[in-house]
């Protein structure tokens, strides 16, 4: 069938031009990427274009496991254990034509070290990368690193050349509003080329021919166009009407209609993603409660009682409509140190939350500001809202602000919110990059996420050791107890992992990817 | 227009006030226009039973620990299908009671809207007052700001209102704040035209003989502006008020689809339509329906009775 | 005549030198941008050198001239969100909402003039007053939810128009693109320009009937028509002609209002123009975006009234001193 097709589009070739829209991708979520500089901005939808556009040494599969990018092979060197050994693909060309060698590598994690660069956190552990011959790399990291390909999936190589000629080799300061060429502009190796780029419009890319895997992957699309649509019921409309024939972030409302639409399926799977509520239990005082002079969430029993009060499988059966799995860990199963016992520890009890809340001399309750976005993860402001219902049974008042993402976030950063609402996705599947970013203590470089105030030295000591631990056994054993610590002081109070939904037209064909960065190289036409 | 009002105070003076009105030609033609008659009741019915939401229903949508989530999304009339509970209206994604949130949501409503077109009328009187009857330089700057005010559309007035109060207020207190400054922010909006229309008969006023006498016998100019001027400009007044509600309350669902009105947890009738309108695709219909109908409802009988207002009011277009 | 215009010119600036401070203050009240700027990491020395980089250490009249100063030029600063120049973003995003704004002004000018004079002239019919009745159902519904209504019935139902963006649109020159040009940027057009237009279709109808009537009662058009003139003749040729006016002037003012309107019916139809980067602004704290916005759009609003106003003078120089008093 499919090669009729083909052989019938290629005789018609000759005689009348081949109508564009048969590959056009038309393609629409709710959020544009927020730069395409490759180092700036760890974020999820910047991530997923730069992917069509970037390539990594190694990026992972639809099912998550590794598979070879811009490097054939690695290993950790047989002389030294602080070593990895990078072999690089050769003979492929940046989009502008430049080779791709060794030296664009050790240019890129240069750059990607910078103090303006959001993927620093990620590369930390490598104190230097250095070019052997033209296609090996060498990266040196400051103790053995068993995990260090995980954290290399998102750190997309530029062409050191493009990026000197363009005056950008310093990564955008995003928060500063800089300007620089690498912002709108991209050069990378990947299977798509920019065509134009209007940020929160349009952006289009073309199939790029000279790809090395052009044999090797369907890339069956022939151009992308990526719109951005805020407004969800205009975005549902616009598949419904077939004006778009993928897409992500579908209100989890609208799946039904989608998958029984002539010619649209929606196809589903697990995400790699989790969502909880983050408490500021550090601090002697908070700001955002009635309590003067003291911190109820200061008190483990409070945070208990609070994590008890939320009907988890309530919020999965009418706010999720089963798009979600409760969760007992801030962890989602796809990672090293998940266990299924972890999982289910999370369980609701009004009333033993309210004697917990009794104990701590909470019995009255008190207010407290929950500080929610209401545009970045499903349902959102939804989830909040019905928490605000939850907690309210014993006692805890919640006063919602539910704001955009952009406004959000910085609280979090700032140490601004008291008490909040994040999801987090696992790039690398290791709880390393969690406790990183969640539960060491805040410094400049790392547990820059942890809103919680939570800071134990021996912990923290723990978190970093994990790095260079090479005996497996003896890290998964450290790795499941910070786990324990963060499991039984109630850290963060998890509420469920995300399900995925896609909406495609049934002539397509590709898997759901648990990091929700489809990438269009794979995307098969049936 | 100023200049057309009935000196229906001037008529019949011995006679009690209900009597005077029931026998005014104001009510008659009332009595004589079933538009009128209607869209009178259908408001009435409204506006009581928001004001007596809690009489009427025994749920409090406002008060989040009672609700149960998984009442959620239960169709009018059905019942629930984990809890088998009937709610006459459905219910919404929260699990809330369609038809009380509606009573609830309408007194968010009808109060903002309310106070805003006072604060606005308050605001437009005082100045329309003082600008036409001062005159010079006071005149100059307040019908000045009007004019840029007028074509300055109210939405992007409220915007800017609620960004600058949402930087300044302290955290803590956004969840109040927010009612105050959606009054504020279209009350702000919307006093031009109640400044121009008394500044008008304000002027037309100020010449005549009883005034300039009151003026020489050196009486105190605002106890002349309230007592002679201001009656002979409340009709129009009241004219542009009633339109001036219906506005304000669409406005106030516009700033809450814009994401800028009342706080979801306690949401008004915008609200309650910009959270159903995410149903609209997947069939529970009911979320959206009965709160559009109910703004549509309240939105147009208003609409309608500034209508009719004006040309009852205005004895050239009968 | 002169002094007059050159006394208004002058008000005119004061306007917008308001406006400008107000825009500029937005600076300070909607968070700090050096809070926004940087991180948890800053160190004192960051927070001086980022404080002299933005003249934040100046004294504020300094700081309000320079953004004015930058402002004549049209120089807005660099937008947060899209590291680059607002001037150049704005100029990208205007064809868009001056296409839209246009063809929903003809949409509400013709459709709105048409029915004002037919409910005037058959001002106790049915037809009429259904007309009437159903146009005030237009404006008792918040626009967005006409606008949402519309995608539901024509695009997810019915499948003949667009839901979303501007279709394929043509360059014309460096800085115009237009959708005027394919049949997928006419048909895109449509539902969004209906909603916005709807609601100044409404107010110009309600006006035109109403001056109508008015003009119908006066005497000239009595007498026209004892003296037999056709009524065809005498509502168009004399009525209309006289209404035309006052309508003219509001047509003038809506302007601004369909422009200001733009931003909902642009968020809900994901119309890119500078309405949706201003909803976008707000939403990532955007502020030279959000100030550049707010100037433009007092600069025109003050230029349309400083227009009206001297039209006006030149109409009718009885108006000079009072322009609000004729109503």
């Amino acid at each position: 069938m499919k090669t009729a097709k083909k052989i019938f589009l290629a005789s018609l070739l000759t005689a009348v031009a081949m109508p564009a829209s048969a590959e056009t991708l038309k393609w629409a979520r709710a959020g544009d990427a927020l730069t395409l500089d490759p180092h700036s901005q760890n974020e999820g939808p910047s991530h997923t274009i730069r992917h069509q556009m970037y390539e990594p040494l190694i990026i992972r599969d639809t099912t998550g496991a590794f598979e070879a990018a811009l490097a054939t092979e690695w290993a950790p060197s047989e002389s030294d254990p602080n070593v990895w050994v990078f072999k690089l693909r050769e003979g492929v060309k940046f989009h502008d034509g430049a080779d791709f060698t060794a030296e664009d590598v050790v240019f890129s994690f240069e750059r990607a070290k910078q103090p303006t660069s959001d993927m620093k956190e990620l590369i930390n552990s490598i104190t230097e990368v250095r070019a052997v011959d033209d296609y090996t790399i060498e990266m040196v990291t400051d103790g053995p690193n068993p995990i260090l390909p995980s954290n290399l999936t998102n750190l997309f190589i530029m062409d050191k050349g493009w990026t000197e000629t363009n005056n950008t080799v310093k990564v955008q300061d995003f928060e500063g509003g800089e300007i620089t060429y690498a912002t709108t502009n991209a050069n990378g190796t990947g299977a798509y080329k920019l065509v134009s780029r209007e940020p929160d419009v349009k952006t289009i890319m073309e199939r790029n021919d000279d790809y090395w895997g052009k044999d090797q992957f369907p890339m069956e699309i022939t151009e992308i166009v990526y719109t951005p649509i805020q407004n969800a019921a205009t975005r549902v409309a616009a598949m419904l009407s077939g004006e778009v024939n993928f897409l992500q972030d579908m209100p989890v409302q609208d799946l039904e209609r989608v998958n029984n639409a002539d010619g649209l399926v929606v196809k589903k799977a697990p995400q790699n993603r989790v969502i909880f509520f983050g408490m500021n239990q550090g601090a002697d005082d908070i700001e955002a409660d009635d309590v003067s002079g003291a911190n109820p969430l200061a008190d483990v029993r409070v945070r208990k009682a609070m994590s008890m009060a939320i009907d988890r499988n309530a919020i999965q059966k009418v706010v999720m409509r089963d798009q979600s799995i409760p969760a007992g860990m801030i962890a989602p199963p796809f990672v090293n140190g998940w266990t299924e016992e972890m999982d289910a520890e999370s369980s609701t009890d009004v009333e033993g939350a309210k004697k917990l809340m009794a104990d701590a001399g909470y019995g009255d309750g008190f207010s407290i500001r929950l500080d929610c976005p209401n545009d970045r993860y499903i349902n959102d402001e939804a989830i909040c809202q019905a928490a605000v219902g939850m907690l309210g049974q014993i006692g805890v008042k919640v006063n919602l602000d539910a704001k955009p993402k952009a406004q959000h976030f910085p609280l979090i950063t700032d140490g601004k919110t008291d008490f909040y609402m994040l999801g987090w996705g696992v790039p690398t599947y290791d709880s390393e990059y969690i406790f990183n970013f969640l539960v060491h203590g805040r410094e400049s470089d790392i547990g820059t996420w942890n809103g919680t105030g939570f800071d134990s030295d021996e912990l923290d000591a723990k978190i970093k050791s994990l790095a260079s631990n090479t005996d497996l056994d003896a890290r998964n054993a450290d790795i499941a107890a910070i786990w324990r610590v963060v499991q039984d002081e109630q850290l963060y109070i998890p509420i469920h992992h995300q399900v995925l939904n896609w909406g495609m037209a049934e002539n397509l064909a590709i898997e759901v990817d648990p990091e929700d960065q489809p990438k269009v190289k794979y995307i098969k036409l049936n | 227009m100023a200049d057309t009002n009935l000196p229906l105070t001037e008529r019949a003076v011995e006679k009690g006030r209900w009597q005077r009105f029931r026998e005014s030609d104001f009510f008659h033609a009332f009595k004589r226009s079933p538009v009128a008659i209607v869209s009178f009741a259908v408001v009435s019915v409204l506006v009581l039973s928001a004001i007596f939401a809690p009489l009427i229903t025994s749920t409090n949508p406002f008060d989040p620990s009672t609700l149960n989530l998984m009442n959620g999304f239960t169709p009018p009339m059905e019942p629930n299908a984990f809890t088998g509970q009937q709610f006459l209206m459905g219910t919404d994604d929260q699990g809330r009671d369609v038809f009380a949130t509606i009573l609830y949501g309408m007194r968010i409503s009808l109060f903002v809207g309310a106070s805003a077109v006072l604060f606005a009328m308050i605001l437009g009187i005082v100045l329309g007052l003082i600008s036409g009857y001062f005159g010079g330089w006071t005149e100059t700057i307040i019908m000045r700001i009007a004019d840029v005010q007028l074509t300055f559309p109210s939405i992007l007035v409220a915007m800017l209102i609620f960004g600058i109060a949402k930087g300044i207020t302290p955290v803590e207190y956004r969840d109040q704040m927010a009612i105050w400054v959606l009054i504020l922010a279209i009350g702000l909006s919307d006093w031009v035209q109640f400044a121009r229309v008394v500044r008008g008969a304000t002027l037309v006023e100020k010449g005549k003989d009883y005034v300039a006498a009151a003026r020489l016998i050196g009486r105190n100019p605002w106890a002349i502006m309230i007592k002679h001027i201001l009656p002979n400009a409340l009709s129009p007044v009241l004219v542009i008020a009633t339109i001036s509600l219906a506005l304000a309350i669409i406005a106030e669902a516009t700033l809450s689809f814009l994401g800028v009105g009342a706080p979801p947890t306690q949401p008004s009738l915008g609200t309650l339509i910009r959270i159903g309108q995410g149903f609209l695709f997947s069939g529970e219909w009911w979320i959206l329906f009965f709160p559009a109908c109910t703004l549509l409802a309240l939105a147009l009988s208003v609409n309608l009775l500034g209508d009719w207002l004006r040309d009852a009011l205005n004895p050239r277009l009968r | 005549m002169l002094a007059f215009i050159i006394r208004r010119l002058g008000q005119s600036i004061l306007v917008l030198l308001v406006v400008g401070l107000i825009a500029f203050s937005m600076f300070r009240f909607v968070g700090d941008p050096i809070d926004n700027m940087l991180g948890q990491e800053r160190t004192i020395e960051d927070v001086e050198r980022l404080k002299r980089q933005l003249g934040l250490d100046q004294p504020f009249p300094v700081q309000y001239f320079k953004f004015l100063q930058g402002a004549v030029q049209g120089n807005f600063g660099v937008s947060y969100r899209q590291g680059r120049p607002v001037s150049e973003i704005i100029r990208e995003r205007a064809p868009a909402t001056l296409e839209l704004a246009f063809v929903s002004g003809i949409f509400a000018i013709l459709l709105g003039i048409a029915l004002g004079v037919f409910t005037a002239i058959r001002r106790n019919g049915i037809a009429a007053n259904f007309i009437m009745a159903s146009s005030l159902i237009g404006v008792s519904l918040p626009t967005f939810l006409i606008g949402i209504l519309l995608i539901y019935l024509f695009s997810v139902e019915l499948g003949w128009l667009p839901s979303f963006g501007r279709g394929q649109t043509v360059k014309l020159g460096d800085w115009w693109s237009t959708g005027f040009l394919t049949e997928s940027g006419l048909k895109a057009l449509i539902l969004p320009s209906i909603t916005l237009g709807l609601y100044q279709m409404t107010l110009i109808m309600r006006l035109v009937r109403s001056e109508m009537l008015e003009v119908l009662r006066q005497d000239y058009i009595r007498f026209a028509m004892a003296r037999g003139l056709k009524e065809r003749a005498v509502n168009f040729h004399h009525a209309l002609k006289n209404t035309m006016v006052p309508v003219v002037t509001v047509i003038g003012l809506q302007l601004g209002a369909i422009i200001a309107f733009a931003i909902i019916t642009e968020t809900v139809f994901q119309w890119p123009g500078v309405g949706l980067l201003f909803i976008n602004a707000i939403q990532f704290v955007d502020i030279p975006v959000m100030a550049a916005y707010l100037m433009l759009i007092s600069v025109m609003f003050v230029a349309i009234n400083l227009i009206v106003d001297i039209l006006y003078v030149f109409i009718d120089p009885r108006l000079r001193a009072d322009r609000a008093g004729a109503h």
